[in-house]
């Protein structure tokens, strides 16, 4: 569907060195704790974060059974996705929705139960789970990093094996601090060259899955390589692997340069100075060998990649900012036309529209795709000195953490953003799933920089089109997508 | 966990593929802190015409007389027949909370997402994985036949019509053996504590910094 991008390559490989480990492989070893006789295996998790959604059934679980976390001190809690994003320094009494308030005032009082330490609503570490634990230097290269949330992909970014569980795993991991999983397969994602200029990770890991599909990860655990991926900054690289979970796999991971042990060196959590050194040195191993052999390979040619904007209900519904929604007639498979043309009526779109031409209603800047310092700070750079357009009823912005937010207005973001006729929020979850009271009204078509385009994720009716920070405050000013670069 | 042994049920259809785990329940009624009770908002916004919200008596709400499960000949369905990537989306076990609690033991499809295909297995719902052409033939045979049934033997890693056209699907050791006997992981795993902690203790010395 990505015309920019070279044909899709999967070179399946089945000798393997037998010395010569990938990256996944090496993680998967320091952290195997037994494997039993029909393969199922016991992970041991350095971090589990927790939040306020999936973990209510879990600590109910303990209590029933009796049981005790195994290892306290290796869990973080935050709430994020039924924060409200205006009012948070009322705390949980701020919240309006007495449903919301009820699953918050749990994770408050099972945290204070069990001794968990919890960064509360009214705390400035509040966040997003996924901008919470590197900010906070909670996780870190060469740990296994779980969390009830399938984006807990980002964390793979500083060289983890993270990924997302279900409820009753997050219990499990919360009594035995292990995990029983099978390996999963090791696929390589090569971006060579470099992108151009305004093309950003969020359109890279968009063109990545407009390429191999939303499915083309299951099975893989992935990782993103090449000098397009080792280029970006660790904030990018978290975007990246961020959506490896749209991509179908459950987790990407990023080898470990100078870039991750800047990155982490001085965080809250980070190890100290006595063991700094050790740390740094048994981190400095944690990328794939030379000579490692990867089941599955894919690359794309950086130079190819342009702005992205999806267009239907799947990430993988995606084409550059310059093409058009593609017609469903020219597609020769049944299900996926069928797919496809479900996925216009719920659009509301036409096939062969140019996707400049498609007028949004809405604006959505944040998630834990895209709501760092840097994110805010691309959104910013297009929106000082412009104006949202008259046709745009809202366009906001949501800072991934309460010290992200501080950072930005320091910096002066939210004066930027304020005056060309954003609001500046405070940080949650808010529009990327719609569980507090940031929503679309159905029909209303929004630019969002979050993950997920799927049919009511925004609320019920409401239309998604993925894209950049940078995209999506161009979108804001222009009243329509726009290539951010023919901005000026 | 309830066993899973055999199942002889009714089949319904979800003829689309990529049915996200947002499209199987909506995130409002994730703000439950309960495990049960998803069944009514199973597909809600396929479901019923109008907003759901927690709390509201379902049996008054319009229905989407259009959609499968709404139909009299679905009524009672324990398999659900579903198209590729199946369960796409959120780790939300509330997805499998839903469909079991709606009444559901079996899903059948040509492939699954990873995480939704995990979280059945932890509460008594069999996905099964079957090749795109046999799956596609039952959707056909499940559109001319009312009331069209299949039977799934798990320990026999089979489903079979009511012709008797046998269907093998490859499972996991372990997870058979946990649905077979309705067993949960942690007891299981309990029974590894001192592996855990000779672990532990070695990772403690080789790499202090994840015990700060």
């Amino acid at each position: 569907m990505v015309a920019t991008v070279r044909e899709l390559n999967i070179i399946e490989s089945k000798e393997k060195s037998m010395s010569a480990k990938t990256l996944y492989d090496k993680l998967w070893d320091a952290h195997l704790v037994r494997q039993n006789d029909d393969g199922s295996c016991l992970i041991y998790i350095d971090r589990q974060l927790v939040h306020e959604v999936t973990s209510p059934q879990a600590f109910e679980g303990l209590r029933l059974a009796g049981r005790k976390p195994w290892r306290v001190d290796a869990n973080l809690a935050t709430p994020d996705h039924n924060v409200p994003t205006t009012g948070q320094s009322a705390g949980v009494a701020g919240i309006v929705d007495p449903v919301s308030k009820i699953q918050v005032e749990t994770l408050d009082a099972n945290c204070d139960f069990f001794g968990i330490t919890e960064f509360k609503m009214n705390d400035i570490r509040q966040g997003i789970v996924h901008v919470v634990g590197p900010e906070q230097g909670a996780t870190l290269p060469g740990m296994t990093v779980v969390c009830g949330d399938s984006h807990t992909s980002t964390h793979g970014a500083l060289g983890a094996l993270a990924h997302g569980i279900g409820t009753s795993e997050v219990e499990h991991v919360m009594a035995t601090q292990c995990l029983i999983q099978k390996k999963s397969k090791n696929m390589l994602i090569k971006v060579n060259g470099q992108v151009g200029p305004g093309v950003t990770a969020k359109d890279i890991v968009l063109a990545i899955i407009g390429k191999i599909g939303t499915a083309g990860g299951t099975g893989y655990a992935i990782e993103f390589g090449g000098e397009a991926i080792m280029a970006l900054s660790i904030e990018g690289r978290m975007t990246v692997c961020n959506m490896a979970i749209e991509a179908g796999a459950r987790s990407g991971v990023v080898a470990v340069d100078d870039k991750t042990v800047d990155y982490v060196k001085g965080r809250p959590y980070a190890p100290t100075a006595g063991q700094w050194d050790a740390a740094v040195a048994a981190w400095r191993d944690l990328h794939s060998d030379a000579d490692a052999r990867f089941d599955a390979v894919v690359e794309l040619n950086g130079a190819e990649i342009e702005p992205q904007v999806t267009w239907g209900t799947s990430p993988e519904m995606v084409v550059a900012v310059g093409g058009s929604v593609p017609d469903p007639a020219a597609e020769t498979d049944l299900v996926k036309r069928t797919g496809m043309e479900k996925a216009l009526v719920y659009m509301g779109l036409k096939a062969n529209t140019p996707i400049e031409e498609i007028s949004i209603d809405k604006v959505f800047i944040g998630s834990c795709t895209n709501s760092r310092i840097e994110d805010m700070r691309a959104a910013a750079a297009v929106a000082q000195g412009r104006k949202v357009a008259a046709n745009v009823k809202l366009a906001m912005v949501v800072p991934g953490s309460g010290l992200v937010k501080k950072q930005a207005e320091e910096e002066g973001l939210d004066k930027i953003f304020i005056a060309a006729g954003f609001e500046w929020r405070e940080p949650g979850c808010s529009m990327c799933l719609a569980m507090n009271a940031d929503r679309l009204e159905p029909g209303e078509r929004c630019a969002s920089t979050s993950n997920r385009n799927f049919e009511g994720r925004q609320g019920q009716g409401g239309r998604t089109h993925l894209v950049s920070p940078a995209m999506a405050a161009a979108a804001a000013v222009m009243g329509h997508f726009v290539d951010i670069r023919t901005l000026g | 966990m309830e066993k899973f042994v055999t199942l002889n049920g009714l089949v319904a259809p979800i003829d689309r593929p990529n049915v996200d785990t947002d499209a199987i329940i909506p995130k409002q009624f994730l703000k439950s802190i309960k495990r049960s009770g998803f069944g009514p908002n199973l597909f809600d916004e396929w479901r019923y015409l109008d907003h759901g919200e927690p709390g509201m008596d379902n049996s008054r709400r319009p229905l989407n007389t259009e959609f499968v499960l709404n139909q009299p000949r679905y009524q009672g369905a324990q398999v659900l027949l579903g198209r590729e990537n199946f369960g796409c989306g959120s780790s939300r076990e509330h997805a499998p909370w839903a469909l079991e609690d709606y009444g559901f033991r079996a899903i059948i499809a040509p492939s699954f997402a990873d995480i939704f295909y995990n979280n059945c297995f932890k509460n008594g719902l069999l996905p099964i994985v079957l090749d795109a052409a046999v799956v596609d033939a039952l959707f056909n045979a499940c559109a001319d036949t009312e009331g069209y049934r299949l039977t799934v033997d798990l320990s026999k890693q089979q489903v079979v019509t009511a012709t008797g056209e046998t269907f093998a699907f490859e499972i996991d050791g372990f997870r058979q053996h946990c649905l077979l006997n309705g067993l949960d992981d942690i007891g299981l795993t309990m029974q590894h504590v001192d592996d855990i902690k000779a672990y532990e203790s070695k990772r403690r010395v080789s790499t202090p910094w994840l015990f700060n």
